[in-house]
């Protein structure tokens, strides 16, 4: 840009009134309103609007996500990257709507500002949905301004002028100027209301629906420092944290002047912590001039812990004492629908099955780190996270700090599954790196991340189930054994609600509920519930359906009816027209009913979750020594409209094989308190071999586009059993399925 | 010590003598590209090539690296930063989710292509199995490597 383009701007320009501004963004004649919002972030230009580049041009940035000027067009990504794809998926969004060349565009990670962006995490498959309409409003801010901006520079009407590929063009005469020699005339507009900018009509998307690249890509395969721990700075120190093997326990004594005295350790101390192991658990800190120093000291650490406190959860009492309250009813009703007395007491045919899984690990596989550095009565912190904004204040808190003392700086998470929703390590790291003057990186070990984590909880379903004499499903019953922290609630992922599938589908249903008593802590974990629930219940109907006679595909649509939604205004909900329609194209695709290979089982399995409509069909054959192959999975989802083809479709083939990881030999058996695994070799993830080929359809049925970080899990693991029944009539009720003797 | 790393000498002064290479080139080399996993040799994050054959960094001793090559994915490139035919093939395929194990299924999947050139798809999964990825990306993993091998372009 001419350093002099800043000049055509009319001095006037800054007090348009409303008439003029409207005409110029060309927003009149739909009876909208003007308003430039105060306090509210997304409507009020960025900090940066008021700034000048290096050639002391204005720079436009009307909100946190754009920002033009003449080195470039940068969209911020705000939403922490955990392997999910938003830091591609979501600028995309922007890019959209701003009408620009996803080529020429930088993606620049936002920082952890929560006066800027009002949600800064990553979870619950929320961040399409939830930055669906803000940041499809962020870009077309950003392009009617620049239209406003060209407009007034050529003297025309706004309404005659475009956009194409990040130029503004006037048709009628030819002209056209780049949104970067735009930029500083846009940056003296005012920013309109983004509820009255115009949206453009899906079917103009050139960008949204196609297959996009991550943009960290280059630098992910070429080992830039990227993850929290990669993380460098001078004079870096590097720390362990070591606790107690059961949750809750404290440090007694410890034998720390030994370990100070140790070759390359720096400092060496304990930490009582604040009791929340969500926070800060007791343990002693190591720090060392570098990581192998700090856990080779270890070796020689010496605790002793206080578990008058700690937990003396055991897994096998846990399994012995739901086996022995299977038969009976829950402490609690969470639902009962009809008579399910009388349905079963008039039932043509009664089964039951008892669905029992174990706890596990998230085990992502960028071992827990933070680094933290308390200079200038300033806490800096760089960590892998799925929750920066609420880290922030939990630090301030626990160090007893202001929270514009600590400054969260997000960093690329290698895989987060819902463990870096708990900030431990994080707090972890800020206690130790107060106590220093230099700073510290924190490295958990492998087998720190596997005693410390926030589990997926184990459960127990004992089922039963009714059907007439036509085949038809008539009573529901289900014993949900889980587990509670506090005698009254259930643990995250422990509990169950009264509308799961099948219940809104069955005339007479109940389920109850009993609480275990458990100690060590339990969190999300990949579609919390949803990820057993499923198996558990989506299983059992199979087993329904064959009791019955009956060909599975044709039982679950007959069960799930006329389409509709099934809770009227709720969009969230489950439709039954999206979830056939996934079932069919799932069957059809996997080719459902077709001859099979002897030996060979198929089976499908739908789970609604997180607003996601998904049907999986898995082939299996299993030889005489019960090893299972999965040979292929084919899914079939309906989010919507698909934003990054590419992204999605990894999420899927990802989720795949992470729900049969997870169902072949994955488990974290406790006994005194204590995990009894310690890594991998002890904890096995799927290896490449025995990956399935997994395909991918989707409806792109015409809703609100929903997440897909996690709604594909649930459905493998009741495909893969029911494919299994299917091969071998035997019915796999346990997960992991390695303790009945599946390999 | 003294050893060669992506064809440079470099002086490294250790605390410990039995420090993992791992942790020689992340701490002091400041090679972060080669990740630490499990520390037991057990998911191949931490992958490297010694001497052209592909090694678990995190379990073998800085000291036994001395006077051979030690290759990190930083040194896979051409000298100039060209990229080599398989880091090409992961941006081209999108291979990533979180990306953490890519840089080590990258360096085995290098050896495995020097040794040889057109493997199977059994040649593939049986060569790659070393390596862990939490995010399921196997099937694209596949594909990138049958690509840059000539293969078909089967999951």
């Amino acid at each position: 840009m001419r350093p002099d383009d800043a000049s055509d701007v009319p001095a006037a320009i800054v007090k348009l009134d409303r008439r003029t501004f409207l005409k110029l963004t060309g927003l009149a004649g739909g009876g909208l309103i003007l308003g430039v919002a105060v306090g509210c972030s997304r409507e009020q230009p960025d900090p940066a609007n008021a700034r000048l580049d290096a050639s002391g041009a204005r720079i436009f940035a009307p909100n946190a996500y754009v920002q033009i000027s003449a080195d470039g067009i940068v969209i911020y990504a705000a939403t922490p990257e955990i392997g999910q794809g938003v830091k591609t998926s979501l600028p995309m969004i922007v890019a959209e709507e701003l009408d620009v060349d996803w080529d020429d565009v930088q993606v620049v990670q936002a920082a952890i500002d929560a006066d800027r962006y009002e949600r800064q995490s990553a979870g619950g498959s929320r961040s399409i949905p939830a930055n669906w309409l803000p940041l499809r409003q962020a870009g077309a801010v950003a392009r009617q301004m620049l239209m406003a901006a060209a407009a007034l520079r050529w003297e025309v009407d706004v309404a005659e002028v475009e956009t194409r590929h990040g130029m503004v063009v006037h048709p009628a005469t030819g002209r056209q100027l780049s949104y970067q020699e735009l930029a500083a005339t846009a940056a003296e507009l005012p920013v309109p209301d983004p509820d009255d900018v115009p949206l453009k009509d899906p079917s103009e998307f050139r960008l949204l629906g196609t297959r996009v690249g991550g943009v960290d890509n280059a630098p992910l395969v070429t080992g830039e420092p990227l993850f929290g721990i990669d993380k460098q700075l001078p004079d870096l120190l590097y720390a362990t944290y070591v606790k107690c093997p059961a949750s809750g326990g404290t440090v007694r004594s410890a034998n720390v002047e030994t370990v100070r005295a140790l070759p390359g350790v720096v400092d060496a101390f304990v930490l009582a912590g604040n009791g929340n192991p969500a926070e800060l658990s007791a343990g002693v800190a190591i720090v060392a001039q570098d990581t192998w120093s700090a856990f080779k000291a270890r070796r020689s650490l010496q605790v002793e812990w206080d578990e008058s406190k700690a937990a003396k959860d055991s897994w096998s009492a846990a399994q012995a004492r739901a086996q022995a309250l299977a038969a009976g009813e829950g402490e609690t009703v969470v639902v009962d629908n009809g008579d399910v007395s009388e349905a079963f007491a008039g039932a043509h045919r009664k089964i039951s099955g008892f669905y029992e899984y174990a706890f596990v690990s998230h085990a992502q596989m960028e071992p827990q780190n933070a680094t933290a550095w308390w200079h200038d009565d300033t806490l800096d912190v760089w960590a892998p996270t799925q929750s920066p904004q609420r880290a922030q204040g939990a630090v301030a808190s626990l160090l007893g700090l202001d929270d514009d003392q600590v400054q969260m700086h997000q960093m690329r998470a290698g895989g987060g599954f819902g463990r870096r929703a708990v900030n431990d390590p994080v707090m972890e790291a800020a206690a130790i790196a107060r106590r220093l003057t230099r700073p510290v990186k924190l490295t958990w070990m492998r087998e720190d991340d596997m005693a410390h984590d926030f589990y997926r909880a184990g459960g127990f379903h004992a089922l039963e189930g009714a059907l007439d004499t036509q085949g038809h499903l008539i009573g529901w019953r289900n014993h949900f054994i889980s587990f509670s922290h506090d005698g009254r609630n259930p643990v995250i992922g422990g509990g169950i609600r009264g509308n799961i599938d099948p219940g809104p589908f069955v005339p007479n249903y109940r389920i109850t509920q009993t609480l275990l008593p458990w100690q060590t802590p339990c969190g999300p974990w990949r579609a919390p519930g949803s990820n057993v629930i499923a198996f558990a219940h989506q299983s059992f109907l199979h087993e329904l359906s064959s009791a019955a006679g009956r060909d599975h595909v044709e039982f679950l649509l007959e069960l799930l009816g006329e389409p509709r939604w099934l809770e009227e205004g709720n969009r969230n909900a489950l439709h039954t027209g999206r979830a056939a329609g996934v079932i069919r194209r799932a069957a059809e695709a996997a080719g459902w009913g077709r001859d099979l290979p002897e030996g060979h089982g198929l089976g499908l399995a739908f789970y609604f979750s997180h607003a996601g409509h998904i049907a999986e069909a898995a082939e299996v054959s299993v030889d005489d020594d019960r090893r299972l192959v999965v040979h292929r999975v084919t899914a079939a989802v309906d989010v919507g409209p698909i934003v990054n083809l590419s992204g999605a479709e990894n999420q899927v083939q990802g989720s795949v094989v992470d729900g049969l990881s997870t169902l072949l030999g994955q488990q974290v058996t406790f006994e005194n308190g204590r995990a009894q695994q310690s890594n991998f070799h002890q904890y096995p993830l799927l290896r490449m071999p025995r990956a399935p080929r997994v395909d991918v359809h989707f409806i792109e049925s015409d809703f609100e586009p929903t997440g897909l970080g996690e709604p594909a899990l649930p459905p493998l693991a009741p495909a893969v059993g029911n494919a299994v029944f299917a091969a071998t009539g035997e019915r796999m009720r346990r997960l992991p399925v390695s303790v009945d003797g599946w390999t | 010590m003294r050893l060669t790393v992506n064809g440079q000498t470099r002086e490294v002064t250790v605390v410990h003598d039995d420090t993992p290479l791992l942790w020689v080139l992340r701490d002091h080399l400041a090679l972060v590209g080669t990740k630490f996993g499990c520390g037991i040799a057990q998911c191949g994050a931490c992958t490297v090539h010694l001497d052209g054959v592909p090694v678990f960094s995190c379990s073998v001793p800085a000291a036994a690296a001395e006077g051979r090559e030690v290759t990190t994915i930083e040194g896979l490139g051409g000298p100039d930063g060209r990229l080599h035919p398989l880091q090409q093939a992961w941006i081209d395929y999108d291979v990533a989710q979180c990306g953490y194990c890519q840089t080590g299924q990258i360096m085995r999947a290098a050896a495995l292509l020097e040794q040889n050139p057109n493997p199977s798809e059994d040649d593939i999964n049986q060569a790659m199995a070393p390596n862990l990825c939490r995010c399921g990306t196997y099937n694209r993993i596949r594909q990138a490597i049958a690509s840059v091998a000539g293969g078909a372009d089967e999951a």
